[in-house]
């Protein structure tokens, strides 16, 4: 084989084995994401067992801790409708608190609805206009 | 004064468009009057924005509430040192410091080159002046940092307590630094494809700020970790969030590039690999920015409005379609001089980097601009969380670690099997000890984290053994002792041996990560005073509660009301290890609806995490007690309707007494992570190993020769 | 409401000092025409050839830049050398690549040299020698200072 169709070869092998993995990947993500939803949505059309991202405020007067676990409920944060109780354990992040935007991925077993470990992220408030590139109370 | 920082503002956004077309006009008439005219507009744009930022500083540090950004984000119970950090943390104030670190930079580097390459850098220097020219306009139009409202509040809101660390001072203007940095090669990029001038010269001047990007860009991305791990509550110093992930993709391109580099000097080839990475790196910055700064992706940072959001995707938009266009219609003159001769070469080796490089970049991205995607595919937003991140990564980091062993000892051209066997025995060889050691030490068969520790040998066995060969070839040369050759050897091949330490480094750090992610111990738990955790091999005891009423014993100076925390016994084993204090600081807020008392306390709370650090391992402690017990509720409510506005901080010197005489079971955090410290080790070592590379060799000095030596040189080069 | 005039005052006065400060700095080229030398090399855009980058160091301004970009040049032409022949003793290039290329690259540096010829006081290393200059391999395979190591690289 020449030279020029020996490199030809090499480049069509490589662009096809990335086009592959690429799009392995993009399969994939589609398929392990978490939609993001509302309480009002999820209310819709939680399925059990899936996981969901939950984005809300949480409902004053809903937070107990009970032994290692933090139940709250989260409401629209438009409507303030539609509040989903939920039991979560894991890393509660500091600014969490009643009236706080939250982020956090549920699931639904039951009729009751679970908070994923460690999966509690709380949005700083607006009033505080917070840093550039800062802040991750991700899990 | 807000006045002539607006003043300023106008300005700046005048010079900036008489800038763009005067070197424009300068470059295509062959006028270098108006080049240098042109050239002059980036000294004036950085002297007007240092106007401007000095301005907004004063109002920062004399607390003038007058201004809206210094109301929203100082108060006068801020400490002075953060107060002048608050500058940037606005959305105003950051696009302020964006602009200023473009302008000085740009200012630098057009200085540097102001006899070099004329028409490359006019076109720079409108590329430059039309970045400058977007911030500023943003400014002026969208978020104005010198808006004032009269009459002033007597009181601002405060800079958000989490931001209340010596880390957080530097990371924004580190990391700001890097980006803009990034735009620098950039500007010479598009420039150098402008004028048609792709050539060594273009390299060399550019390689220094595409270094110099990397260098900031890296130190930026690790105090963000840092801060992440030794401020925040949740002990991770990575959380794959949108955020993080923008600072690190260019870091990633840069990365690509400065190695690319190195083989279209040597051998011409990969040059539109290079320019490629070079632009990309660039609006790979100004993604990150606007990621940052327009809240389109929800992540916990939804600051700017919608509003900024429009102008960036168009800049965006702008720089792909014009770096597609400027490779496309330039590649005859970006043909490569040579050809791959074989797939087991350096050459080939530097491809792979490439490709691993801007694969893992692609995978980052993907994850992170996925909810926009999804939304645009399928109509609903969904993300991917951290596991997905991991799962693509750390293979990817895995063969990355493993290349910065290979690319060092791999022949050029073409490796035959007896070169193969001379320059990979040694490493290969360290890499199957390590193996060996590692399972016979009983470690826990977690294959990722082994495989990186093997890589990492192979790295140290690598680099070793070209710091040994090298030494060798420099004694045999100049018949020096060993410690003298080796540092004359690195003084004299800076970028080779520098870049060397830097791969150290970077096995060092990976080291660290693959120990701490996979051979961590975690315990969340609620604990009562005297009640013991075990986390690991140790033991951790609650001894006793803490309290403190600040702002008079404020220790770590951040301005707090109160602060509660726990005496923690850390012992392994029966043998005592350290003593941890952490607490949890509660800060002011300004809503009235909390009561006088309740305000003092009612802002948020920060977490001040304790730990004992080691060579081998991190005890990682955080609390969070628990302040809404009935009782202390109860002192809080009682005190806001009894006490006189001015005594509240009685009530709450009550309550820290109330705390500590009956305290309630807190919340603890409690983590033992090995080799953590190995990480921030290994980017020190990056970051020596970067600073030996680009350090300017003494030889630069101007030497005149004479004829006579210029006669013998001659002689000598010429014997062939 | 007198310190509050005081202050817009101040604040007009340096807005326009500010104006006229950048407008001198931005116009002085305009206003001084630039010497012969710039212009002579003004380039009209697109002319360069590319990849040469001796032709760019001719392209760029007076003598006292050319100079300082020609010393550029050979610093980092001498750097080369050096480079390839570390490449060399550590196993990486093999002999006859070796021997191409520090050949081409000496050629360069003694263009270099040659462009950069002008009678100054001299700068010498230790040796004696124009300090910098790499010592050819030839001169030391016949001091025998190229090992049996080196023979069997490549």
């Amino acid at each position: 084989m020449n030279p020029a169709r020996k490199r030809r070869l090499r480049l069509v092998v490589a662009l096809s084995t990335a086009v592959v993995l690429a799009s392995a990947l993009i399969y994939t993500s589609f398929s392990a994401a978490s939609p993001a939803l509302t309480p009002s949505e999820l209310l819709r059309q939680a399925v059990p067992g899936r996981a969901y991202v939950l984005t809300g405020t949480v409902v004053a007067g809903s937070v107990h801790r009970i032994g290692e676990a933090l139940d709250f409920s989260v409401a629209d944060r438009a409507s303030g409708a539609d509040a989903i109780p939920l039991s979560y354990t894991g890393t509660v992040p500091d600014p969490f608190k009643e009236g706080r935007e939250v982020v956090v991925t549920v699931s639904k077993h039951g009729s009751s609805y679970v908070g994923e470990r460690d999966s509690l992220i709380t949005k700083c408030p607006s009033k505080y206009k917070t840093a550039p590139s800062s802040e991750n109370q991700n899990s | 004064m807000a006045g002539l920082g607006y003043g300023c503002l106008l300005l700046a956004l005048l010079v900036c468009a008489y800038g763009i077309w005067a070197s424009i006009h300068g470059v295509r008439s062959g006028r270098p009057e108006y080049s240098e005219s042109g050239r002059r507009c980036v000294y004036a744009l950085a002297c007007l924005l240092t106007v401007a930022m000095a301005v907004l500083e004063v109002a920062f540090l004399r607390s003038d509430f007058a201004f809206n950004t210094v109301a929203d984000t100082s108060s006068r119970t801020t400490p002075e040192l953060y107060r002048a950090a608050a500058v940037w943390s606005s959305q105003e104030g950051s696009l302020l410091l964006w602009a200023w670190l473009l302008s000085m930079w740009s200012s630098l580097a057009l200085f540097l080159t102001r006899r070099r390459m004329r028409d490359v850098a006019s076109y720079a220097t409108a590329i430059l002046l039309g970045f400058g020219g977007f911030f500023v306009g943003l400014m002026v139009f969208y978020a104005n940092p010198f808006e004032t409202t009269h009459p002033a509040p007597a009181e601002g809101v405060g800079l958000d307590p989490l931001l209340r660390f010596p880390t957080m001072i530097i990371h924004p203007p580190m990391l700001y630094s890097g980006y803009t940095l990034c735009i620098i090669p950039l500007a010479f990029g598009m420039g150098a494809l402008l004028a048609r001038r792709v050539d060594a010269e273009w390299i060399r001047s550019i390689r220094r700020f595409a270094f110099a990007a990397w260098l900031f860009l890296g130190a930026g991305i690790l105090l963000g970790a840092l801060w992440s791990y030794s401020e925040l509550g949740w002990g991770g110093y990575w959380g794959w969030d949108a955020v993080e992930n923008a600072s690190l993709m260019p870091w990633l391109t840069g990365t690509a590039f400065l190695h690319s580099l190195m083989i279209q000097e040597k051998r011409g080839m990969l040059k539109v690999w290079n320019v490629s990475l070079v632009l990309a790196t660039g609006t790979l910055a100004i993604m990150g920015t606007f990621l940052v700064r327009s809240g389109i992706l929800d992540s916990i940072h939804a600051f700017g409005g919608q509003t900024l959001g429009v102008p960036f995707v168009i800049l965006i938009a702008l720089l792909i379609g014009s770096s597609i266009y400027l490779v496309v219609s330039r590649r005859d003159m970006l043909r490569s001089e040579h050809r791959l001769d074989s797939l087991i070469s350096r050459e080939s080796a530097f491809i792979a980097n490439n490709l691993v490089l801007v694969g893992l970049c692609f995978v980052i991205f993907w994850g992170t601009y996925f909810p926009l995607i999804s939304l645009a595919v399928t109509g609903h937003e969904a993300s991917v969380g951290p596991p997905w991140f991991d799962r693509y990564t750390v293979p990817l980091a895995l063969v990355l670690v493993l290349l910065s062993g290979i690319g060092p000892v791999i022949a050029w051209r073409r490796a035959t099997l007896a070169n193969l066997r001379r320059n990979f025995l040694v490493p290969l060889a360290v890499a199957l000890l390590t193996l060996l050691a590692l399972l016979a030490s009983g470690i826990p068969g977690k294959a990722t984290a082994i495989a990186m520790f093997c890589c990492a040998g192979f790295v140290f066995g690598s680099i070793g053994q070209e710091f040994f060969r090298g030494t060798r070839a420099r004694r045999a040369m100049a018949g020096e002792s060993v410690p003298v050759a080796l540092l004359a050897l690195i003084r004299r091949n800076r970028r080779r041996y520098g870049g060397y330490i830097v791969h150290l480094g970077i096995a060092v750090l990976f080291i660290g990560v693959a120990a701490s992610s996979s051979f961590e111990h975690a315990n969340q738990l609620s604990l009562s005073v005297g009640q013991s955790a075990k986390v690991g091999s140790y033991d951790i005891r609650y001894v006793r509660p803490t309290a403190t009423i600040t702002p008079k014993y404020d220790e770590a100076h951040t301005g707090s009301t109160l602060s509660l925390g726990a005496v923690l016994d850390v012992t392994k084993g029966g043998r005592h290890v350290a003593t941890l204090y952490p607490s949890e600081g509660f800060y002011a807020s300004q809503d009235a609806e909390q009561g006088s008392v309740g305000s003092l306390i009612g802002g948020q709370p920060v977490s001040h995490v304790a730990m004992s650090q080691s060579l081998t391992r991190n005890v990682w402690t955080a609390i969070a007690p628990d302040i809404e017990t009935p009782a202390l509720k109860r002192v809080v409510t009682t005190g806001n309707r009894t006490l006189p506005a001015e005594d509240a901080l009685v009530a709450i010197a009550y309550l820290a007494r109330a705390y500590l005489r009956d305290p309630p079971a807190a919340q603890f955090n409690l983590l033992v992570s090995p080799l953590v410290l190995w990480i921030w080790l290994g980017g020190l070592v990056v970051f020596i190993g970067g600073l030996v590379a680009v350090w300017p060799p003494a030889s630069t000095v101007r030497r005149r020769l004479s004829s006579r030596s210029l006669a013998r040189a001659g002689r000598r080069l010429a014997r062939a | 409401m007198r310190p509050g005039a005081a202050v817009n005052i101040l604040v007009v006065v340096l807005t326009l000092g500010l104006l006229a400060l950048v407008v001198l700095m931005v116009s002085h080229p305009l206003r001084r025409p630039v010497d012969a030398d710039a212009d002579a090399d003004a380039d009209p855009a697109g002319a360069g050839p590319h990849g040469r980058s001796s032709d760019a160091a001719a392209q760029d301004a007076s003598s006292p830049d050319l100079t300082l970009t020609l010393e550029a040049e050979r610093e980092s032409k001498y750097s080369e050398i050096r480079d390839a022949e570390l490449d060399f003793r550590t196993g990486k290039l093999s002999r006859e690549d070796y021997q191409a290329i520090d050949a081409d690259l000496r050629a360069e540096a003694l263009a270099i040299l040659d462009r950069l010829g002008s009678p100054a006081a001299g700068a010498r290393d230790e040796a004696g020698e124009p300090s910098g200059v790499p010592r050819r391999p030839d001169d030391r395979l016949r001091s025998g200072e190229l090992g049996e190591e080196d023979e069997r690289s490549g």
